[in-house]
């Protein structure tokens, strides 16, 4: 009876050690998929991109001046007469995340300060969730509302100005896009500003200086390297942002700085090249993904570099 | 070092002070004079109130939220919890050095500037520089770092550290210097380095020590207070407290039966 | 001795003052920040209240047998189809006999929806007694007449030649209003109906339907993947390459513009994959892998914040480290994981730009019956509606956004609510 039972145990011990290595198996395999799924994106953006730059010379995608992707199928001559330069449509992504940014930075910057130095926890516990709830409105949203109340209020205004205003200028998207911005600067900025120690703010208020000249001359020079991490941050998500830009902002690829002209950007192009029913092997298809590589490698190489600045900046006071 | 002097005239005095950390009493029902260019040390075991105490001095308690302060406390004669008193002007007249060396992230340089350009103490350029200078040399350290101005002040070492935060402190022309244990977190050369400095500085200005080391109150101050679990218990000479301690408190703490 | 103590230099009022302009600044920044939300919600609002309402017409019709079904068969499929317009005509025709002449005619019963007839057709399918009958039955109106009667038309802005509501036809109307044969009623359409090309027929269910289903593949995938990465990384993963390499991927997938997982769907999902197009299986999909960083990264926080002692007392009593995580550790955590995914949920059902890539951008009338149905997504119907000329339209993308907003709001109270509860643990 007694050997019985011992041999039952050990039995059950050897299944069960045998259990416990298939379940971590398993949770590796779970993880592995974020490998996978990084491996995907990059594998089918840059084969499709091989195909495009097949087609069309990477210097002529990279460097041309001039962006027209309808005259390739109409013509019928595949890279002849088609025109596949980027720079227009990076000009454009950057022309509205420059406006976006030039809201977004001293609203999100000033409401990340006040929440961290001013407010008092009340009012803290008001309006902290009431930014996070800005940053939870679907981007759709946002466009529809920049399309139907935005684009017309700033176009009547410059008309009352004299000024001629595109319907769809960078204007109404990127100062849309800066709104929907300005709770991930400030949470971040939050974040990072809360993080600098109270030591020196203690120095500071010793030696006789106002709560102000202790955050501007102390605070914030402090923690400048997270500061310009989440702006970074901030600037990689407009030049992903889709939604707003597809409603709000232009199809044509204007090569301009004038915020009041319609401009196209990356994201816009490549819903309008892949909507609809298209063959999969025209220039016109594959350069989206060449467009969405090069949008990975802008956002993706912005996002290492913020990060590293974050983290750099926090281990310095951890 | 200590010699057997009379107490100055008062230039700070503290009466039935009370401080509350939310509903936990701190300080109870302390009355201390601080007398003029001199060094008072407080003393006593840690948790006694003694930092608590002397962050009253420039209203430092102001900056956490929970902490009340009740009493009379008077600088020169005026009540510094008057409602009408500017703590801006309170701190530029009575600096603070803390525990632990807290230099800003910024230059050297920019470290003793700091409080002469907030309170507008300089004209020019120049004059910044020689207020800069003049600080460090007070503070013993312009002849180790004059050739470096420009780098940061986290750079140097701890000792060095802690008399940069003391020039900064100089810098904006104080009375009163209180330093919370400066020295402890220092080895003993810089340790001495400091106290010497502190005697020093006494001729200029009125120093109010808080140091949990007996010894480092017996060499540098003229007057003691000791405080034990929120009260003052006994307060004086310093040379009378040491030698001839009149409570059997201060007596069981400075021959280490408490501590 | 003098009174420096107190506020007298003017030096000291500037930086006094100085730190008050600047709390105002921080102030006004904020106040810009909510009063935006605010104006936008309430410009939402106001635009979209008016489509939970819907403009009916009464008209007596003469359910004639004649008319609907001269063979007498009473086969539904021919009710359904029967020619209504001149039934419907007979009934408005009561009402404003002036209108006789084959444009009048047409024009008259343009003030019914185009959905009117189906509408009644399908009602005499299903109650085929009501043959030979007469009965008063409320019909949708057009979307001109619907606008028109809301007050979101002013014809006496627009000149008639710009109008499509002529002045005629508002004489109609007026005629039909005062004899109490045009009524406000809810808009029970915009509950039940899918897509139309007609505003007044427009309704939302195969979109949310849509949506339903993309969230129930995007959890069902999203939900065990993300807990079980987080586990392995916090609970059994020792620090390796290959840990690292996990760990900086995660990382930076949250990072990835959502319409790259969109062309990701449409690479491998759909053109390598095969899998159907359109459909909220591959829609799900795609949510999921972005989501997924978001589930992971909450996870582990919340797991990381689970305490120790709880993992000791399991060890302590034997348990194998599989049986401390999954019968003591992960059920404490649960709460808080499924907190971190319903707010990735949340994420997921207002993402509009990766569903185009897959094709989930269609006009879609019925309501999908399963995730391999063609279907469309809320944020993705709303953005198909914003882009329609017709101006009912307008209404309806408001009044969709506020039924997509009211979604988010249930999802995330969920979520605190979860989370409070959570919190009372330990």
């Amino acid at each position: 009876m007694k050997q019985s039972q011992d041999l039952t145990l050990r039995r059950a011990s050897r299944l069960s050690q045998f259990r416990e290595y298939a379940i971590q198996a398993a949770l590796i395999g779970c993880s592995l998929v974020a490998i996978f799924t990084t491996i995907g994106i990059v594998a089918s953006l840059a084969f499709e991109a091989i195909r495009f730059f097949g087609k069309i010379p990477v210097q002529s995608f990279l460097f041309g001046l001039e962006w027209s992707p309808q005259t390739a199928i109409r013509d019928d001559q595949v890279g002849a007469s088609g025109a596949f330069g980027v720079l227009p449509l990076l000009a454009g992504t950057l022309l509205i995340s420059c406006i976006a940014m030039t809201v977004a930075t001293p609203l999100g910057l000033l409401s990340a300060v006040y929440l961290a130095e001013f407010a008092s926890p009340k009012s803290r516990n008001l309006v902290k969730p009431m930014l996070e709830l800005l940053a939870g409105i679907p981007t759709v949203v946002y466009g529809f509302f920049a399309v139907l109340v935005v684009a017309p209020l700033i176009r009547g205004s410059g008309a009352e100005l004299g000024l001629q205003i595109s319907s769809e200028s960078a204007l109404a998207a990127g100062s849309v896009m800066g709104i929907m911005l300005v709770p991930y600067i400030s949470s971040l900025s939050d974040d990072v500003i809360n993080a600098v120690p109270q030591a020196i703010r203690d120095a500071s208020y010793g030696m006789g200086a106002t709560h102000t000249e202790t955050v501007t001359k102390v605070v914030l020079p402090a923690a400048t390297p997270g500061i310009i991490g989440s702006l970074l941050l901030a600037i990689s998500r407009a030049i992903g942002e889709t939604m707003i830009v597809v409603m709000a902002a232009g199809l044509a690829a204007n090569l301009t700085a004038n915020p009041f002209e319609a401009v196209t950007t990356m994201t816009v192009q490549i819903v309008t090249l892949l909507t609809g029913d298209q063959e999969f092997d025209s220039a016109k298809t594959l350069a989206a993904f060449a467009i969405a590589l090069f949008l990975l490698v802008l956002t993706l190489g912005l996002n290492i570099f913020a990060l590293r600045l974050v983290d750099k900046y926090k281990r310095k006071y951890a | 070092m200590s010699t057997d002097m009379p107490a100055n005239k008062p230039i700070m005095t503290a009466r039935n002070v009370d401080v509350f950390y939310g509903k936990k009493q701190a300080i109870d029902n302390v009355s201390l004079d601080i007398p003029e260019n001199q060094i008072t040390a407080l003393i006593g075991p840690s948790g006694c109130g003694k930092s608590t105490f002397l962050r009253c001095f420039n209203r430092m308690n102001d900056t956490i939220q929970i902490c009340r302060v009740k009493g009379d406390i008077r600088f020169a004669g005026q009540d510094i919890y008057d409602p009408k008193v500017d703590v801006v002007a309170l701190r530029s007249r009575i600096g603070m050095v803390f525990q632990k060396a807290n230099p800003f992230p910024k230059s050297i340089f920019d470290n003793v500037a700091y409080g002469p350009r907030i309170h507008s103490l300089s004209d020019s350029k120049e004059h910044l520089e020689d207020i800069v200078i003049t600080s460090l040399k007070r503070a013993g350290l312009y002849d180790e770092v004059s050739d470096r101005l420009d780098e940061p002040g986290t750079s140097l070492s701890g000792g060095q550290q802690q008399r940069l935060c003391i020039a900064r402190a100089i810098a904006v022309d104080p009375q009163i210097i209180l330093m919370d244990e400066p020295c402890s977190a220092l080895d003993p050369i810089a340790t001495a380095i400091i106290e010497e400095l502190m005697d020093s500085m006494k001729e200029k200005y009125t120093i109010v020590i808080v140091t949990h080391s007996m010894q480092q109150a017996a060499r540098v101050s003229q007057q003691t207070a000791f405080f034990h679990l929120g009260e003052l218990v006994e307060s004086g000479d310093t040379e009378a407290i040491f030698t001839n301690p009149e409570k059997e408190r201060t007596q069981n703490y400075i021959s280490g039966r408490i501590g | 001795m003098p009174d420096y103590l107190l506020t007298t230099s003017p030096q000291m009022a500037k930086r006094h003052k100085r730190h008050k302009r600047f709390q105002w600044y921080g102030r006004i920044a904020i106040a810009i920040s909510i009063s935006f939300m605010l104006f936008m919600f309430t410009a939402i609002f106001f635009r979209g209240i008016g489509a939970f309402q819907k403009t009916m017409v009464a008209v007596d019709i003469q359910f004639t047998e004649s008319q609907i079904d001269p063979s007498g068969v009473r086969d539904a499929t021919s009710l359904k189809q029967a020619n209504y317009k001149p039934i419907l005509l007979q009934g408005l025709q009561q009402v404003i006999p002036g209108a006789t002449e084959r444009r009048d005619r047409n024009n008259l019963y343009k003030l019914l929806s185009n959905g009117a007839a189906f509408d009644l057709g399908a009602r005499v399918a299903n109650t085929p007694d009501l043959i030979g009958t007469s009965e008063r039955v409320w019909v949708a109106a057009s979307s001109e007449v619907d606008l028109y009667v809301k007050g979101k038309i002013d014809p006496r802005e627009i000149p008639e030649e710009l109008r499509r509501l002529k002045d005629q036809d508002i004489a109609w109307i007026e005629t039909l209003r005062d004899a109490g044969q045009i009524k406000k009623k809810f808009n029970t359409a915009f509950f039940t109906n899918g897509d139309s090309r007609s505003p007044e027929m427009a309704g939302i269910l195969s979109a949310a339907i849509g949506s339903f289903f993309s969230l129930l593949i995007c959890f069902s995938i999203a939900f065990p993947l993300g807990i079980l990465t987080a586990v392995y990384l916090e609970e059994y993963a020792k620090k390796s390459k290959l840990t690292d390499l996990i760990e900086v991927n995660i990382n930076n997938l949250a990072a990835v513009p959502s319409i790259v997982f969109g062309l990701l769907g449409l690479a491998i999902f759909l053109n390598f994959f095969n899998l159907p197009r359109s459909t909220p299986l591959v829609g799900g999909m795609v949510l999921a892998l972005m989501t997924l960083p978001t589930i992971i990264i909450a996870s582990r926080s919340i797991l990381r914040s689970v305490p120790q002692a709880t993992r000791d007392a399991a060890l302590g009593l034997g348990a194998s480290k599989t049986q401390t995580t999954f019968h003591h550790v992960v059920p404490l955590a649960m709460p808080g994981m499924l907190t971190g995914t319903i707010l990735g949920m949340a994420r997921a059902l207002g993402e509009t730009a990766p569903l185009l890539m897959i094709g989930m951008v269609a006009f879609i009338v019925d309501v999908p019956k399963g995730v391999t149905d063609v279907a469309t997504a809320l944020p993705v119907q709303i953005f198909l509606w914003a882009d329609s000329p017709e101006k009912g339209f307008v209404e309806l993308t408001s009044a969709a956004i506020m039924v997509l907003l009211v979604f988010l709001i249930l999802m995330n109270v969920f979520a605190v609510y979860l989370r409070k509860k959570l919190e009372r643990r330990w």
